[in-house]
């Protein structure tokens, strides 16, 4: 008669799941291969074969050690940034803007639409010589002559912050908005003030926002290059900058796949152990 | 009596305090103003720097011109960059809407083994650093002797945009009521019917949500574009080399432009939900 109805769900991912089994698990698996891989001897530069070099993860690892502690760091301290500033904007957008709610939060999305890398380049114009920040600070004498924004770390983790700060801020405003406002008020009711009241009861229904906020910021953060190759300098250099020019101007694709690869594991075992910590399951 | 009381309270505060107070009051707001205008000082300086007489290289403000935005294609890289954008776009949005919306009903309205690995599927590449994403796919192509361009470009944007439109219409189909649909079944709908004429339009607002949100990570992705595109320039790209030396104003023309029309297309969105409320 018809298809069974059992059925159904699997023809309906059958195309989706090929897709994605092809171009994103075949993809990983591979990479895993190429990882372990060695140069063919007295080959052309780009030519490997399979010799199960486990030791490139270790040689990788080594001679990185400085770019991925730097990426780690770097995410860190944007990822807090980002949440400190996130916190109060969605708060405020949740609780305190009456009926300009959605225009706020329109807001909030709309730099997303200029191009990423544009808003990038321009805080690199903003920061540096040539824009109105630098010489202010130092006709104020709070910086010195010598002192320069661009190409510092400084530069790199605020350019991070500014880039991730709506995926820090929408599911922070989503799991506000989502809290009954009656939990607040019986919360007055018990004598608790406002600032109890935030510790006790606001922050700790946000966590879900809290957590899914913190992960879509420091993911990117720390696989990201570009913030790093626009806003810094040599010496802030992340292990995305690194994995990059093995892939383009080394082709050596064995150790940039075994940075790629040690790069996800990291993350993912931090993301697990933070989870964990945090104790939210829903997140999917 | 009321005389009695304004005496009594108003003069008596004194002016720190009431400073104090009114920072406690507005602390907030001031916070909201400071937040906005951290986002938007790089957008306005893009905006404002659209309108630089500044020939080669866009860095120092050298008078006013109309002239960038009357003829954006002056610098004929940028046009070419963003005609390639805009295609890999459209094409990505469309196979990863049709692919994630498929998957986004399979899970949202069945019960079906291995349900929560496929979800797991779907969590795993939003999970994934995009220079992993890129760099996995490059190698994959380089085994199979494909050189990278348009068509990489354009498989590897359905890869990561497919996840984001499964999470977005998955929303809108758990938030349906499934009354709607028993009462189409109750006056006689077949199931084919019943999704053609009450699911399908109930959940499409859903579906081109995450259409948008895919058209614009895609248009928006530089990582994993940089990775499988090879010699091909897209709007990202172009912005990245040029960056060096100097980035034409009609970039700027460009950026301001997609901001507004974007800005439009989500007031206007916003704007039909509210017609539609009442």
């Amino acid at each position: 008669m018809k298809i069974g109805k059992a059925r159904v769900p699997y023809l309906l991912l059958l195309p989706g799941f090929a897709f994605l089994f092809t171009f994103f698990i075949l993809p990983i698996l591979n990479l895993a291969q190429t990882s372990t891989q060695t140069p063919v001897k007295g080959g052309d530069t780009g030519e490997y074969e399979q010799t199960f070099a486990f030791s490139n993860y270790i040689n990788a690892f080594v001679d990185n050690k400085e770019q991925f502690g730097r990426s780690f760091v770097y995410a860190t301290l944007a990822t807090i940034l980002a949440l400190a500033i996130a916190y109060p904007l969605a708060y405020a957008i949740a609780f305190k803007s009456g009926k300009f709610k959605n225009i706020l939060l329109v807001l909030v999305v709309a730099p997303f639409f200029t191009s990423f890398l544009l808003r990038t380049v321009a805080w690199k114009q903003i920061l540096g010589e040539e824009g109105f920040i630098v010489p202010t600070l130092r006709s104020l004498h709070i910086i010195s002559e010598q002192t320069t924004l661009t190409s510092t770390a400084f530069a790199v983790v605020a350019g991070m912050t500014y880039n991730f700060l709506p995926f820090m801020t929408l599911p922070l405003y989503a799991s506000l908005e989502r809290i009954d406002p009656r939990t607040i008020e019986a919360s007055g009711d018990l004598y608790a003030n406002g600032l109890t009241t935030f510790r006790r009861v606001t922050v700790p229904l946000s966590m879900p926002g809290v957590v899914a906020g913190t992960l879509l910021t420091f993911i990117p953060a720390a696989g990201d290059y570009v913030n790093a190759a626009i806003l810094g300098s040599p010496n802030t250099k992340m292990i995305g900058n690194v994995i990059e020019s093995r892939y383009f101007k080394i082709v050596d694709y064995p150790t940039a796949a075994a940075l790629s690869f040690t790069l996800m594991a990291a993350i993912l075992i931090l993301v697990t152990l933070y989870i964990r910590k945090a104790g939210t399951e829903e997140l999917v | 009596m009321s005389q009695k009381i304004k005496d009594a309270t108003i003069p008596t505060i004194p002016t720190k305090a009431r400073i104090s107070r009114w920072f406690g009051r507005n602390m907030l707001r001031i916070y909201m103003i400071f937040g906005f205008t951290y986002l938007f000082v790089p957008v306005a300086y893009t905006f404002v720097f659209s309108f630089n007489d500044s020939g080669k290289s866009n860095l120092i403000w050298k008078g006013f011109t109309l002239s960038n935005w009357q003829n954006p294609c002056g610098a004929p890289e940028v046009c070419n960059a963003l005609g390639n954008s805009i295609k890999i776009g459209v094409l990505a949005t469309t196979f990863a809407t049709i692919l994630g919306t498929m998957i986004a009903f399979a899970i949202g309205r069945y019960q079906f083994k291995g349900r929560s690995s496929s979800n797991l599927l779907i969590f795993l590449p939003m999970a994934t650093p995009e220079i992993v994403l890129g760099a996995s796919l490059l190698s994959l192509f380089l085994v199979f002797k494909i050189n990278p361009g348009f068509w990489p470009t354009v498989i590897a944007h359905v890869m990561f945009c497919t996840s984001f439109v499964v999470v977005t219409v998955k929303a809108r189909i758990a938030s349906l009521d499934p009354r709607l649909e028993q009462a189409a079944m109750d006056l006689y709908a077949n199931e084919l019917e019943t999704f053609r004429r009450v699911t399908l339009p109930l959940v499409a607002p859903g579906i081109a949500g995450a259409a948008l949100l895919a058209f614009s990570l895609s248009f928006d992705d530089f990582i994993i574009t940089n990775f499988n595109s090879g010699t091909l320039i897209t709007f990202p790209k172009f912005v990245y080399v040029s960056a060096a030396r100097g980035i034409p104003a009609q970039a700027n023309v460009i950026g301001s432009s997609m901001f507004f029309l974007a800005l439009a297309i989500v007031i206007a969105g916003q704007l039909v939900n509210r017609k539609k409320a009442r």
